[in-house]
């Protein structure tokens, strides 16, 4: 198995939405403004319910907010 | 850096000032005399309970400069509570440190069935102890660092 990269826009959906801050956002999905950081920085993959949070908050389906990156792998192992 | 890798580098630093200079206190208490006691087993359990109870209130003075400081230096209030990432680093690095106090644990039991002395024992009891929540420290500061 390949390793797994989960990728996300958070950084310019803030920017669309009135210039958002990390600490406004952690506010609103109920983290602290650390986690939004390494989140953004793709240093920590979220939990399934506070990726649904985040995607919430910027009204958007959860796959517009997060990509899921297979890398180094053949797209067939996964079926 | 983040609020969290600063309280976890403050608390490595006061560990380990905290463990060095109360066994520097009592060594020297020891030598002049004034710490005596015919009975290694009650020397040592007084040297562990008074340990951990310093430790408690040293930290719990520590941690409220620190936050004054932090709050002062920063204008920003310290995190009111733990969330997901923080649990999962939290849980990571109390399972390592538990593994290093085990592995001390069965050194110390080692020494015990070797005839070694019992002040060796309790020695590498203390260590293992101080030892493995250094390696709990650490590793919260690595994984904050690299993400997890």
């Amino acid at each position: 198995m390949g390793k797994c990269l989960i990728n996300n826009n958070i950084r310019s959906l803030r920017f669309n939405h009135g210039e958002m801050t990390q600490q406004q956002l952690a506010d609103k999905v109920g983290v602290t403004r650390q986690t939004i950081f390494a989140i953004e920085k793709g240093n920590y993959s979220p939990s399934l319910e506070l990726a649904f949070r985040i995607a919430f908050v910027f009204n958007l389906p959860l796959e517009e907010v997060f990509s899921f990156d297979l890398k180094n792998n053949n797209p067939e192992e996964l079926n | 850096m983040s609020y969290q890798e600063k309280k976890n580098i403050v608390s490595l630093i006061s560990t380990l000032l905290i463990f060095s200079l109360y066994s520097m206190y009592v060594f020297h208490m020891y030598q002049e005399g004034k710490f005596h006691t015919t009975d290694v087993f009650s020397f040592w359990g007084t040297f562990i309970v008074i340990l951990i109870a310093v430790s408690i209130a040293v930290k719990i003075i520590i941690y409220i400069i620190f936050n004054i400081i932090y709050r002062i230096t920063t204008n920003e209030k310290e995190p009111a509570f733990s969330d997901e990432l923080d649990k999962l680093i939290k849980l990571k690095a109390t399972t390592i440190s538990h593994y290093v106090f085990v592995g001390g644990f069965f050194l110390a039991m080692g020494s015990l069935v070797m005839d070694v002395s019992p002040y060796v024992m309790f020695i590498i009891l203390i260590l293992s102890g101080v030892i493995s929540e250094i390696v709990g420290l650490i590793t919260e500061i690595y994984l904050y660092r690299r993400g997890f």
